[in-house]
């Protein structure tokens, strides 16, 4: 049996008598009377926590390393008395044979319950043999697990988006989970890596209210993605009055001038960075003087350079030319121009001839 | 003055005068072509900003002031795009001349053909229309009513974005950015939107030139008055 709420409250030091205590109190609170307290008291010495599987695909770890550094709540908390985490490639003390036994007893005791937290994505070329994790390609153990969770988190962006394994030409195929997992509710929590704060608020939240989040159109957390970095950057005034960073060592880039133009992604990121901040809060890519990269949104990686706010866009049909809006809008012009002087040329010597001919025509008649 | 009823291509003379633009088709037309003439340079420098000023942020608003331009102008842009959809119902047939271009009729098509031979130097002559002509339609159908159409979604998707997910705009507007797929590709739509508008602008300013010294009928006045006068009678 695992461990519950009352469970845990006791090991923490907390009496029984406190315990019942703190059900009155937040039932009375919750206006709910004698009956409520029952209930809470009931809920809280019953309900399991719930158990976490967390699989790890194509990826680099940096998400783990983010979640690990997770200030509010602590990393810790959430590991050892919220969730159960019961298996983790990364964090988890077994390996080997005992790892994969608990894999599948967590799937099997939990059946419909747990909660499936996916890290990286499956590459499908070639059977999915670019992803090979205790023996199996990763795309069947992900299928594998899917199958019985309540719901799926996607961290990160290669869980996501597909992120930098997924970039153009995507030799093997590297595919996001929601578009291999299409049965169940996928919560996607983009970043390369998330926000630490973020992650283990999505973890909180679930457990909390026992439901997921509200999600935004994409799929990912509103409370989290609905903002621009852009719109709550402490910088914002900068881009407003017209102050920018024109080059990395100018006199703008040490007062700390908007990033607009040399490349910062803020306008086009929905992210919580300008206001949760990394580290504790300590900072955020813009606070150390870079522009965002956009590491959240889908397709950051095929979008250009990092340092031009404008896309590299390939102009249809003309093999490998590729340029920004401004210099293909610009070279149309100058096409379209050629094109009317051209016209406006021929027009004008067809005129003049008719005139002649007219002309003529009319000396003839007289 | 017999005239093709589908096409309005003149037939016999004599020639007279016609009223063809509805005054609020040419307030449409001055207001647009006004606003247009604010969003393509406030637009291209939120794209590509002017040199970066100094001083303190709080003495000056340039950016924010070169966007409220822009927006002002665009929400005008629709309000009078709107009004203009509203007047393809009630007002004259010419009214709805480029909105629902004859496609259906062959004398239609025998007049785009007929008009894209004479822009081609195939054909001595080209016929005299009360209104837009054929390709004239199909032309002002195809590459500006579409364009704006999309530019103002586009733009309306973007100025969406700033509310975030899950406020008024973004459940109006936010299918925009869904539909594109990301933020950024709904900007570059935008963008490239602009340049488009202008290779039109270039084109129409061409053209309303060279019809109205070449062709049978007046075209620089008529968006003034909106009265058509021709020149000559249909070549027979």
């Amino acid at each position: 049996m695992i461990e519950t709420y009352y469970d845990l409250m006791r090991r923490q030091g907390i009496s029984r008598r406190s315990f019942l205590k703190f059900c009155s109190l937040t039932a009375a609170s919750l206006g709910l009377g004698d009956a409520g307290a029952q209930q809470i008291a009931q809920a809280m010495q019953t309900k399991p926590r719930t158990p976490v599987i967390w699989l790890h695909g194509l990826e680099c770890t940096c998400c783990t390393e983010s979640f690990i550094r997770s200030a509010h709540p602590l990393a810790k908390d959430v590991v050892l008395s919220m969730i159960s985490l019961d298996y983790d490639d990364t964090l988890m003390a077994a390996a080997g044979h005992q790892a994969e036994q608990a894999l599948e007893d967590t799937i099997k005791k939990y059946k419909g319950n747990y909660i499936l937290a996916v890290e990286g994505n499956p590459p499908l070329a070639d059977d999915g043999i670019y992803c090979i994790p205790g023996g199996k390609p990763f795309v069947d153990k992900l299928r594998h697990v899917a199958k019985d969770a309540k719901a799926i988190v996607s961290w990160g962006s290669c869980a996501s988006w597909g992120c930098v394994q997924a970039a153009k030409p995507n030799p093997t195929r590297a595919t996001p989970v929601h578009k291999v997992i299409t049965d169940k509710p996928i919560i996607k929590v983009p970043g390369c890596p998330p926000i630490a704060e973020v992650m283990t608020g999505v973890v909180t939240y679930i457990l909390t209210f026992d439901r997921l989040p509200d999600l935004d159109a994409q799929g990912r957390p509103k409370m989290f993605y609905s903002q621009r970095i852009h719109d709550k950057c402490y910088r914002r005034p900068h881009f407003d009055a017209g102050q920018f960073v024109e080059h990395f060592d100018d006199a703008g880039a040490r007062q700390g001038y908007c990033l607009y133009k040399v490349g910062c992604k803020g306008p086009t990121t929905y992210n919580a960075c300008s206001t949760v901040r990394w580290n504790e809060g300590t900072s955020f890519p813009i606070q150390s003087g870079h522009g965002c990269i956009g590491c959240s949104e889908d397709d950051f990686w095929d979008k250009g350079s990092f340092y031009d706010h404008l896309t590299t866009i390939k102009v249809p049909g003309l093999g490998g030319a590729e340029g920004t809006a401004d210099k293909i809008g610009l070279t149309a012009a100058v096409g379209v121009g050629a094109a009317i002087a051209a016209h406006a040329a021929v027009s004008a010597i067809k005129q003049a001839r008719s005139k002649t001919r007219n002309d003529k025509v009319s000396e003839v008649e007289k | 003055m017999r005239v093709e009823r589908v096409t309005g291509r003149v037939l016999s003379g004599p020639m007279e005068d016609v009223y063809v633009y509805e005054a609020p088709v040419r307030l449409w037309h001055w207001i647009t072509a006004f606003c247009i003439c604010a969003l393509v340079p406030t637009g291209y420098l939120i794209g590509a900003p002017l040199p970066s000023i100094g001083g303190e942020a709080t003495a000056s608003f340039l950016m924010g002031w070169i966007r409220t331009v822009h927006f002002v102008a665009a929400m005008l842009l629709i309000v009078m795009f709107v009004l203009r959809l509203y007047w393809v119902f009630v007002g004259n047939h010419h009214a709805r001349a480029i909105f629902i271009p004859a496609v259906w009729s062959g004398a239609w098509w025998k007049g785009v053909i007929g008009q894209a031979k004479y822009y081609l130097f195939l054909q001595e002559h080209s016929d005299n229309y009360v209104g837009h002509n054929p390709l004239a339609q199909m032309a002002m159908f195809a590459n500006f009513l579409v364009a704006l159409v999309v530019i103002i979604v586009t733009g309306l998707g973007l100025y969406a974005q700033a509310y975030g997910w899950g406020s008024g705009w973004m459940n109006a507007f936010g299918w925009v950015t869904t539909l594109f797929g990301t933020p950024q590709a709904v900007r570059t739509a935008h963008h490239l939107m602009m340049w488009y508008m202008l290779l039109f602008i270039m084109i129409h300013f061409y053209m309303v030139i060279r019809e109205d010294i070449m062709s049978g009928g007046t075209v620089f006045g008529v968006m003034g008055s909106g009265i058509r006068m021709f020149k000559r009678e249909p070549k027979p």
